[in-house]
């Protein structure tokens, strides 16, 4: 008897170490944490280019973590990506003419949208359209344009 | 020539009937699953013997894992000035490879091979023919609680072996070596998934989990009934379980992180 009860007492606490740990990578080791925000809004911005840009891509202000990258689309029209961006409901009072960037973190690190508030009254609201976007910077390019500047430089000598 | 030809034959069927043996214990095996359910003592017993005594090595040997994964990474990233993502490298090596398959590893070594010694040594002093005289299906006794303790053991073996192992990057990253620790977690949450990483692990420890209980217990099963058959039996247990892993984890993360 006491033998079957140890047994089953060590059982519990394997099960529960277990469970535990499952929980503590969901909770702290994975982006579980933050999904929690899935009530806000939905707003559109067109780029040019958007880079490297992914779905769930951090969407910022001020450096600050305000929504996600929802949706990456592509419009045959105008031949832009159509960058869906899910912005907390917490942080619904940026305005109409807020605008969208697409910069890197780092030299080599991951690209996000970086949101510039404007100065108008209107508030941005769930299906409204970023119209001010910069496209990404993409480091080819420039080293072209550099390169390209450079070598136009030396025609003028 | 002629000779040779029939060697080859001879091992190809013996070959194919050990397979054949093997999928209809699988299949006996889970029918058995319900009997098992309505008698979870015996169930418990099996826990007991497979997981809980491979605790202390999973927990050992994952908080080592985990500081040598520290240590060899902050080396590595110190070179490019990118320590910050020292909790990404350990947390993402754990959740997806090294949780898994060093667990299952360990498990075919520690548990697996147990079970086999335990199952040919019934069956050498013909304790499963003797249940069966009693009318007792000794696969519904004996096999299946085996089986689904082993099963259900090994993900949380994984999850538990995964969890110490960024205790012990921390540990070592954090700790001894210097790495912010705000940087250490914030860039591991902003780069593990739960879904694309977590769940794929703890799919690919169940996949691992039900393969290895299944080999172990179809070799104990299937042992010649001597002491040499036994240990012979042991012994293609833990072999034949490592490479099952090793395998099968190719393809699962071929499956799993292939596509992008």
């Amino acid at each position: 008897m006491m033998q079957s009860r140890s047994v089953e007492i060590w059982v519990g606490l394997f099960v529960a170490a277990g469970l535990a740990a499952l929980f503590m990578l969901a909770m702290q080791v994975s982006n579980l944490s933050m999904l929690g925000d899935d009530a806000g809004y939905d707003v559109t911005a067109r780029f040019e280019n958007i880079g490297s840009l992914k779905i769930r891509s951090p969407v910022t202000m001020a450096g600050v973590r305000v929504g996600r990258v929802s949706n990456i689309g592509f419009d045959p029209q105008t031949f832009e990506g159509v960058v869906t961006l899910h912005i907390s409901s917490n942080y619904d009072q940026l305005p109409a003419d807020t605008s969208a960037n697409i910069f890197t973190a780092g030299l080599l690190g991951e690209q996000y949208v970086g949101l510039e508030p404007g100065g108008e009254e209107e508030m941005l609201e769930q299906g409204s359209e970023i119209m001010l976007t910069q496209s990404a910077l993409v480091l080819e390019q420039l080293i072209g344009q550099f390169l390209f500047s450079k070598a136009s430089e030396g025609d003028d000598k | 020539m002629l000779d040779w030809l029939q060697q080859l034959g001879r091992s190809g069927l013996s070959f194919f009937e050990r397979l054949g043996r093997a999928h209809i214990l699988f299949y006996y095996m889970l029918l058995g699953i319900p009997s098992v359910l309505v008698r979870p003592r015996l169930l418990l017993q099996q826990i007991f013997s497979v997981g809980v005594l491979s605790l202390l090595i999973i927990l050992v040997s994952g908080f080592f894992v985990g500081m040598v994964l520290g240590l060899q990474g902050y080396n590595l990233l110190k070179d490019y000035g990118t320590e910050s993502a020292l909790g990404t490298m350990v947390a993402l090596t754990l959740v997806r490879e090294l949780g898994p398959v060093v667990t299952a590893l360990l498990f075919a070594g520690r548990a697996g091979s147990a079970l086999t010694a335990e199952i040919g040594l019934m069956k050498a002093t013909e304790q499963l023919s003797g249940m069966e005289m009693m009318a007792v299906d000794p696969i519904k006794r004996v096999l299946t609680p085996r089986f689904v303790a082993g099963f259900l053991s090994m993900p949380l073996l994984a999850a538990i072996f995964s969890a110490v192992g960024v205790m012990g990057g921390y540990f070592v990253g954090v700790g001894l070596l210097g790495v912010d620790e705000g940087a250490y977690w914030a860039n591991m949450q902003a780069n593990v998934d739960l879904q694309e990483d977590i769940y794929n692990g703890v799919i690919k420890s169940l996949v691992f989990g039900v393969v290895v209980t299944w080999i172990a217990i179809f070799e104990g099963n299937d042992a010649v009934p001597t002491s040499e058959g036994v240990s012979r039996a042991t012994t293609r247990t833990v072999v034949h379980g490592s490479l099952a892993v090793l395998g099968l984890d190719f393809i699962l993360t071929a499956l799993m992180f292939g596509e992008d």
